[in-house]
């Protein structure tokens, strides 16, 4: 039985020819999304798009989008939605502002336990979506709301009155886990280079582009943990099972509740990370943080491969489907476009990744 | 009834049930599944489980492999009770099962599907990973003992056959399940080389020791394997009866509910 070259002698195999594998893989749309967008850019764009500098400007934005991306994507993947997302990164804000500024706790304990609280909420949330056995959509719509207006009330109690609570750079400066959480990363690799002239400088040496941000190796170190998880772990296995269809899955001894509460709570986390990143970065937190990521972070899901309903989809997909974003965001600031066109881009692509995906999931279960 | 002399029928010996289920009862909010069946399976042996359709014989062997918790009644595993609240449970107990419905994601690779749940893995600690060549390898060898040539481990459970996906199911079952072996209707999509191959493999984990619990429509397909016979009727047993014990027409017409077959069979012109 150890003979394998049987199955490859099948007659009835016709040589599958790598285009058509390729096909069958779930982030190729948003791969050849990137390269259009990349073509439209360097077509209509300032040159200075995709210079180094450039790059890390639309790679910013790009990567806070990103890491909730990736979290919607397993979660999608799993067959479940969170549209408590963008909520969450204001909820989560507030929280750790409170921790930093009003409590003065330093880091190493106000990380921790924002991450903490905001897997909490996404416990319950899950809990509840699978418990009552709704739709996560109703259930996550009204924790979109919930959050947003305790985000609120509480930004308002915590300043008596304000939405806003300032201090939180001076409150983390000079703290050792900060440079992990904010600012740039490689600076004297950055600086060497800059003198080297192997990089774009200013006039007095020092270097255009300081060092990477933080948040783009976040960005890119969950995009390779989240495929590793997904196509090399068993749980990677069983998020694929619980979305494709949770009867048949749970038949099969997949622990399906565990799974989905366990993605919920990742999404969650996923946003206190981002809450974090963005409000050191701000040095401030505002009840408007966060707003609307819900749609956006789908939509980079979806972009990314994931079908709506579930049991497919990829996170490098997402990964990219986020870049597409960034990219779209900031480049248009680079042509001559009116901004506004954004928001028609985001729906258009949205459509073509709909229909794109409705393809491939055909193609994959053989148009059944 | 030639299939009746294919397999020598080992007399399955009088040794203790691995699983024994008493007087259970079902409900479904007011609709009541099982009214009360009890039901055992002894290392070795092939329990036939018959019954016409709606008869419960789905819902029993549910709360078997721990889909359902009985609303009434014991179930004992190797004679302690048990109480098993999802099929893990059950599945780490050694009971594996074909259901009606398969249990398989389309969209998921053979392979994906096979191992679900129960993934092999290697390397330790955070290294500790889905060990898919070994899965791929185990996979194909045995869809191929099926009788099945897989085109590759990888292809996607929804472009298969009807067939091959009850084969991957029944191979999946078979590769799993340590001491019983449910299965559901498993031939209800097969063909006749794969018919007999799944015949011959109950056959084969039975001589291993492993309780089967078979259900079928085929009269002839039970008679060939089995060496007990319990058949449902609207949710509580008829009776069960030993090989030998039977014969054929009067099995036929306890399945069917005792009536009118005979009628119906005269006006098919004995086919059925
Ligand atoms: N989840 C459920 N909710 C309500 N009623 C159910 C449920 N599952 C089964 N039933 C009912 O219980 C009865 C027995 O169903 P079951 O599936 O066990 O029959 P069966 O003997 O397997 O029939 P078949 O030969 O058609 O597979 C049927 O009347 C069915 O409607
Ligand atoms: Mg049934």
């Amino acid at each position: 039985m150890t003979d394998t070259s049987q199955s490859a002698a099948d007659e009835r195999l016709k040589a599958e020819p790598f285009f058509s594998r390729l096909m069958k893989r779930p982030e190729l749309g948003a791969i050849a999304g990137v390269i259009l967008v990349i073509i439209f850019f360097s077509i209509t764009a300032d040159s200075t798009m995709f210079s180094l500098s450039g790059v890390i400007n639309f790679m910013t934005p790009a990567s806070q989008l990103g890491i909730l991306a990736i979290g919607a994507a397993l979660l999608m993947i799993g067959g479940e939605f969170d549209l408590s997302i963008g909520s969450m990164v204001a909820f989560a804000g507030l929280f750790f502002g409170v921790c930093v500024v009003t409590w003065q706790l330093p880091l190493i304990v106000a990380i921790p336990m924002t991450l903490i609280f905001a897997v909490s909420v996404g416990a319950v949330s899950g809990n509840l979506v699978i418990r009552s056995g709704l739709p996560s959509f109703i259930v996550t719509l009204a924790f979109l709301f919930i959050l947003r207006g305790l985000s609120l009330v509480g930004l308002k109690a915590a300043t008596g009155g304000s939405t806003q609570l300032r201090g939180v750079r001076e409150a983390v400066e000079g703290d050792w886990l900060a440079p992990f959480f904010s600012g740039d990363a490689f600076t004297g690799l950055f600086a060497s280079l800059a003198k080297m002239g192997l990089i774009e400088n200013f006039k007095n040496g020092t270097p255009k582009v300081p060092g990477i941000p933080v948040e783009i190796l976040w960005f890119i170190a969950i995009a390779l943990t989240a495929t590793y998880v997904l196509l090399r772990l068993p749980f990677g296995n069983w998020i694929f099972a619980s979305g494709g269809d949770r009867n048949a899955a749970s038949n099969s001894g997949v622990p399906v509740n565990k799974v989905k509460v366990s993605l919920f709570m990742l999404t969650a986390c996923c946003a206190a990370l981002v809450a974090i990143i963005t409000v050191i970065d701000a040095g401030s937190t505002d009840a408007r943080r966060g707003f609307q990521k819900e749609f956006e972070a789908i939509i980079a899901a979806v972009v990314g491969g994931c079908l709506l309903t579930g049991g497919y989809g990829s996170a490098i997909g997402a990964f990219f489907g986020a870049i597409i974003f960034g990219m779209v965001v900031i480049g248009l600031t680079y042509t001559d476009f009116d901004q506004d066109w954004f928001q028609v881009f985001l729906g258009g692509m949205l459509l073509i990744a709909v229909l794109f995906n409705n393809a491939i999931r055909k193609r994959v279960t053989g148009e059944r | 009834m030639s299939e009746d002399t294919t397999f020598h029928h080992g007399n399955a010996p009088e040794t203790a049930p691995i699983v024994q289920m008493k007087n259970i009862e079902k409900h479904f909010g007011n609709i009541i599944a099982l009214a009360g069946v009890s039901f055992d399976v002894r290392p070795g042996e092939c329990h036939c489980l018959l019954g016409d359709n709606g008869a419960g014989k789905s819902t029993f062997i549910k709360t078997m492999s721990g889909v359902h918790k009985p609303t009434k009644g014991e179930i004992l595993f190797e004679g302690t009770p048990m109480d098993f609240s999802n099929p893990r449970d059950a599945m780490e107990a050694g009971i594996a099962t074909v259901f009606q419905d398969l249990a398989m994601i389309p969209l998921m690779s053979v392979t994906r599907n096979f191992f679900m749940g129960r993934e092999p893995t290697k390397g330790n600690g955070l290294a500790r990973r889905f060990d898919i060549e070994t899965a791929n390898e185990v996979c194909v060898s045995e869809m191929r003992k099926m009788g099945i040539n897989l085109r590759g481990p990888d292809q996607a459970v929804g472009t298969l056959s009807g067939g091959e996906r009850q084969t991957v199911a029944i191979a999946r079952a078979v590769y799993f399940g340590a001491k019983v072996l449910i299965l559901d209707e498993p031939t209800s999509a097969l063909g006749v080389r794969q018919t007999s191959n799944v015949l011959a493999t109950i056959d084969r984990v039975r001589k291993q020791g492993i309780g089967v619990v078979f259900i079928s429509h085929n009269v002839r397909h039970a008679l060939a394997v089995g060496d007990r016979f319990t058949v449902l009727n609207r949710g509580k047993t008829l009776g069960t009866a030993r090989r030998g014990e039977i014969s054929p027409e009067e099995l036929q017409d306890l399945m069917a509910g005792g009536q009118e077959m005979a009628q119906l069979e005269g006006s098919l012109g004995g086919t059925v």
